[in-house]
């Protein structure tokens, strides 16, 4: 397979448009605006439309009308972005609508910066929307990981007839690294006979509302939500295992702050201390069960996020108190350094 | 083990960012492990840039290069001062001494002072001053062969760029001979 060297931001424009993506709604913002830069050069030669919105709000109830129309959509955006189409993503997940929603997340609160960052944890697996609904939340850490998760990002929504998100972070949106576009396996979905495509006079009309007025009937929906949300969390948790054979102390990192603790891991490893990493690949559903199959060897573990510690409440529930959970972050856009890793996890071990 | 990470920085239009992404096609085509990373932020028309390259064997962590350069190749004097403390002992300094009429302060480093402009002015363009630099890098390093780097020139720049490469080439090899 041909390798290319792309930027983050263009892979998942890439990505999305082999993976059958053909409506893209989105408005700028830094990290990610290399996003919709390619969506509007390339997807009008696929037959597909781009559509600049008036604003973060237009445009995330445009992809809710596509959806709900049958199409493979998506949008993009950066955290301050992400906070504005809340409300548009929990009525997507109550009208159990497929789309793929990017996060290239930068500093925050507020309007925040631009450098990247790891504190929309919580924004993302809890939802800044209204009510008991979940997204499938995929966390790269490489560009060809980014690429691939991006692919099978439509068929899983499709599948599940659930929003997606790709989380990913500045970083991973503005670098460049290979990437090879190859044929990822392709899911048998299910056809989509819910979609509003218009009844011919054949048929009654499809209706796609999240408005109940009766308790019992709202109440129905939120059960059918939840056993899917069980199956979810069933078939497609996902993480990646490091080393954790004879470790005495497990880190545990997602996309971009994984790669920096895998090499702080070979410098312990050199002086001799046996580290391993967990690294959620899904943030929700979080790999639970990774956390509580621990050797016995483990004395702690090592949360490292950029942010003020979020992902480690996640851990700090799945270990049930079973090893002490340690917390080291960096926020603002200031990455942690390999040192800053090994410094913290040889202060825990008391070397 | 190969672990080289470069600074490369001058300012807009210098053509940093291709040369840092030259080296790094470069290094895939020859199998290595490679990132690219730009400096992005509140940057101005004719401000700094600068990209960090990495050319690895082992998986690389974080594609960022913070002190721990082993090599920075400044085109311009801002650059210079910028950078030059971020090379490690034993590092290895380009300086575009068309641009820069100051010498490195460091003494624990190998400097290569590079009249990058004046040499591509006297083959045709001042533009290929960035080839001029890499030239010169790759002679100096072996990191990546030049026959990789000629490959990379019509990856990066892309075929309609063809008529530009005996210039892009003959700015290549004149860097090159600078040095080996």
């Amino acid at each position: 397979m041909e390798k290319v060297l792309m930027k983050g931001n263009e892979a998942i424009g890439a990505a999305a448009i082999k993976a059958g993506c053909r409506y893209f709604f989105g408005y700028p913002i830094t990290p990610q605006n290399e996003v919709p830069e390619y969506m509007a050069k390339e997807l009008p030669k696929h037959g597909g439309v781009f559509l600049q919105a008036e604003s973060e709000v237009a445009a995330i109830n445009m992809v809710y009308g596509a959806a709900g129309a049958g199409a493979r959509v998506m949008t993009s955006s950066s955290s301050p972005g992400l906070a504005l189409k809340q409300e548009g993503l929990t009525y997507i997940a109550a009208c159990e609508l497929p789309c793929l929603v990017v996060n290239v997340v930068r500093g925050g609160p507020g309007l925040g910066g631009i450098q990247p960052a790891q504190s929309d944890y919580y924004q993302a697996t809890r939802g800044g929307g209204n009510g008991d609904y979940k997204l499938i939340v995929l966390a790269p850490a490489s560009l060809q990981e980014l690429t691939d998760m991006v692919q099978e990002a439509f068929d899983l929504a499709d599948y599940y007839r659930n929003p997606v998100m790709v989380l990913a972070d500045g970083m991973i949106g503005q670098m460049m690294e290979p990437v090879a576009f190859g044929e990822i396996p392709q899911w048998t979905l299910p056809e989509k006979n819910w979609a509003t495509t218009g009844t011919d006079g054949d048929r009654a009309p499809n209706v796609i509302n999240s408005l109940f007025l009766a308790p019992e009937e709202l109440e129905a929906l939120n059960i059918r939500l939840q056993a899917k949300y069980q199956t979810i969390k069933a078939n497609e948790t996902r993480c990646e295992i490091y080393q954790l054979e004879d470790a005495e102390i497990v880190f545990t990192a997602y996309g971009t702050t994984a790669r920096i603790v895998k090499n702080a891991i070979k410098i312990l490893k050199a002086e001799g201390i046996k580290a391993g990493l967990i690294r959620p690949m899904t943030l929700w559903p979080f790999p639970e069960a990774a956390y509580q199959a621990l050797p016995k060897t483990v004395k702690c573990i090592l949360s490292v996020e950029m942010s003020c510690g979020q992902m480690v409440d996640d851990v700090r529930l799945a270990v049930e108190s079973k090893v002490p959970v340690a917390f080291y972050g960096r926020s603002g856009g200031m990455i942690p350094t390999v040192d800053d890793i090994v410094a913290e996890a040889k202060q825990l071990l008391g070397r | 083990m190969l672990n080289e990470k470069i600074i490369c920085a001058g300012f807009g239009g210098q053509g940093v960012m291709s040369m840092g992404m030259l080296i790094t096609y470069a290094g895939m085509l020859e199998g290595k492990q490679v990132s690219w990373l730009p400096s992005y932020g509140v940057e101005m028309r004719g401000g700094t840039a600068n990209c960090n390259v990495i050319v690895a064997e082992d998986a690389i962590g974080a594609p960022t290069v913070s002190n721990d350069a082993t090599t920075a190749m400044v085109m311009n004097l801002p650059s210079l001062k910028k950078f030059e403390n971020d090379l490690l002992k034993g590092g290895k300094l380009f300086i575009n001494s068309s641009l820069i009429d100051v010498k490195s302060s460091r003494e624990d480093i190998d400097v290569y002072y590079i009249p990058a402009n004046e040499i591509a002015v006297s083959i045709g363009s001042g533009k290929v001053a960035n080839l001029v630099m890499l030239g010169a890098y790759v002679a100096a390093t072996n990191v990546v062969s030049i026959d990789s780097v000629k490959k990379a020139l019509r990856k990066v720049f892309g075929a309609s760029k063809e008529k530009m490469m005996p210039l892009n080439e003959a700015a290549l090899q004149r860097g090159c001979d600078l040095v080996g």
